[in-house]
């Protein structure tokens, strides 16, 4: 298989006293989904801040396309290709479709101090890349964001994220808040962005809709990986088990497994 | 909703051209539509109330364009920076500090005056610098900063001012050209009404055609998406508050010049009349909404409730009454409208 776009090992993140991570490996390919699943509480936030460059880890090394490197803010981590997407807090909802799309990277049109914000563009290129993911309700590119679906704000933050050339695309809990049809929507969206050669790192605590996309999984718990294996190796009963149980549950599937 | 799966570039060659929507759903939710409302049909009312008296005559335009347009000049900025969610209750005092500098650096130090407008313009922007750091690095609430630098603007004002000059008021020695620049006159129209309709047409390009514009809404819209989205939020914040400063020293100076003198109370009248103006105007009061238009149109509307309540000859202690009951509406009507807006068609 090909080498990893992007690997953490062994990495530890330490806040004052208290451990958040502690020697987590994991890697995720181009063309590949890597579930990142956890309870509350097992460090999936502060993975997350690591990997898209909010925090440097305490410990460890973090690879990107094979080369070591050391964010120094969100800033350079997205700069290099990782677009982290958050469940709420990726739109803004009184904005516009096309506003929100380029929000931070305007195309701009004429000359100072005439200089402006080429909505007619932003508005056209904004409503292709939505069209790629199917959404054809959204028709004009003035419409506010707020008007849109849980579903198609996920839609519209992704291929904004794919647009602006991501290679890894981290998404935090992008099904949690939405219902039954509209989760499956953007597990199909993840799929699109699968086959387009994105890597992505499906940050969930829904045992069902990791298994669903999934092309390998990691159970975070209380900052460690828990267990770490690939499609079709456990059963559902089993990574919700796992998931539940802890870390005694977790030795004892070490045990009964010991190929893993 | 549709639900289709991928591959889908073949749809990019459909053209993007919107459905077809009834313009009066459009129309409906603008959040200036308000303020554009209220202000018809209030100066129609006193126009046909007040037939006789002259409201509608050139020298009764302008004298609610007059009042206006000092008010204006200030509640363009302080309406753009509430949309990026923030306030600034500073102006008032600002304004009667800026016409102390160039009142006692004229009089009490015989000093030419344009260094002197130059001075308290920069001290108006200074006021706004020490806001917007104040706020952005703190978190406080800009509400009570802005009100704590307001006092304490005022404060210094007056102390100051009497320990240079042992006065808290003073007259003003301007030149020609200073005098046509802040206070030329054609009739009763003042040329403050030229620089608020320059200031609304700087605001409405900086707002709804500049990328500052763009990231004036995010800001005030979703913050951490804005910074997410790599907006500097801190400095848009901190350039607002020094617009605002900016424009109240710059009301300081056309009022000193006009009126011949300099007082540490100049303006305390706009420390609410802005915000109120600006929410009447359909700027929503937690930031991420409106337009400069809307402004326009409450300060309009502000002018025009102030001067036709004297052309009726009712006693005018009515004017708090109107505006209070205009305000009390304007904000349950914002918060309807972005409801509105937020619904799909």
């Amino acid at each position: 298989m090909s080498q990893p776009l992007m690997e953490l090992q062994d990495v530890s993140k330490v806040f004052g006293s208290t451990r958040a991570l502690s020697a987590i490996s994991m890697s995720v390919r181009a063309g590949e989904i890597l579930c990142l699943l956890g309870d509350n509480g097992a460090g999936k936030s502060t993975l997350i801040k690591v990997l898209s460059g909010f925090h440097p880890p305490s410990d460890g090394t973090v690879y990107f396309e094979g080369r070591p490197v050391r964010f120094s803010g969100p800033r350079e981590a997205r700069h290099m290709g990782i677009a982290t997407v958050h469940q709420d807090i990726g739109t803004v909802p009184l904005m516009s479709v096309g506003r929100n799309f380029f929000l931070g990277a305007e195309p701009k049109t004429g000359v100072w101090p005439l200089r402006r914000i080429d909505t007619q563009h932003a508005n056209r290129i904004a409503l292709d890349q939505l069209r790629k993911f199917g959404i054809t309700r959204v028709d004009d590119g003035n419409q506010l964001v707020g008007t849109m679906s849980g579903g198609e704000r996920q839609a519209l933050a992704i291929s904004r994220a794919m647009y602006f050339g991501a290679k890894v695309l981290i998404l935090d809990e992008p099904t949690s808040a939405l219902g039954v049809k509209e989760a499956s929507f953007v597990l199909k969206l993840m799929r699109q962005a699968r086959a387009d050669g994105v890597g992505i790192v499906f940050i969930t605590h829904n045992a069902r809709h990791a298994m669903a996309v999934g092309d390998r999984f990691c159970v975070l718990i209380q900052g460690e990986v828990a267990a770490s294996f690939s499609r079709g190796e456990r059963s559902r009963e089993e990574v919700l088990n796992l998931m539940a149980g802890g870390e005694a549950m977790a030795e004892l599937e070490d045990h009964l497994d010991p190929a893993d | 909703m549709t639900v289709r799966d991928v591959g889908g570039s073949a749809e990019l060659d459909r053209p993007s051209e919107p459905q077809h929507r009834p313009a009066w759903r459009t129309v409906l939710r603008r959040p200036e539509l308000g303020a554009i409302c209220a202000f018809v049909l209030t100066y129609i009312f006193f126009a046909v109330f007040t037939a006789d008296a002259g409201f509608v005559s050139i020298n009764g335009t302008a004298g609610w364009l007059n009042l206006a347009a000092e008010l204006g000049i200030i509640a363009i900025p302080v309406g753009l920076l509430m949309i990026a969610g923030e306030f600034d209750l500073s102006i008032g005092s600002t304004v009667g500090a800026a016409s102390m500098v160039v009142a006692i650096g004229t009089n009490s130090f015989g000093l030419p005056i344009w260094p002197m407008i130059f001075l308290a313009l920069m001290a108006g922007v200074a006021v706004g610098v020490v806001n917007g750091v104040a706020v952005v690095k703190t978190n406080l609430p800009s509400f009570i900063v802005t009100l704590a630098t307001n006092f304490i603007v005022i404060g210094a004002t007056m102390g100051v001012s009497r320990l240079i000059a042992n006065v808290t008021s003073s007259s003003i020695v301007a030149t020609d050209s200073a005098k046509f620049v802040f206070a030329a006159r054609w009739g009763q129209a003042n040329i403050s009404i030229f620089w608020w309709l320059l200031a609304t047409a700087i605001g409405f390009w900086v707002l709804s055609r500049s990328v500052f514009g763009n990231w004036i809404y995010a800001t005030g819209g979703n913050l951490q998406a804005a910074r997410g989205a790599g907006v500097p939020v801190e400095r848009v914040k901190i350039i607002l508050f020094m617009a605002t400063g900016l424009a109240a020293a710059f009301v300081g100076v056309l009022q000193g010049v006009q009126w011949n003198s300099g007082n540490s109370t100049y303006g305390m009248g706009y420390v609410f009349q802005a915000p109120i103006v600006v929410v009447i105007g359909g700027i929503l009061l937690t930031g991420g909404y409106g337009t400069v238009t809307g402004i326009f149109f409450g300060t309009a509307l502000f002018g025009v409730i102030s001067t036709g309540i004297f052309y009726t000859g009712w006693n005018t202690d009515w004017i708090q009454l109107f505006l209070g009951t205009l305000l009390g509406a304007a904000v349950l009507a914002n918060s309807y409208i972005r409801r509105l807006a937020l619904t799909s068609s």
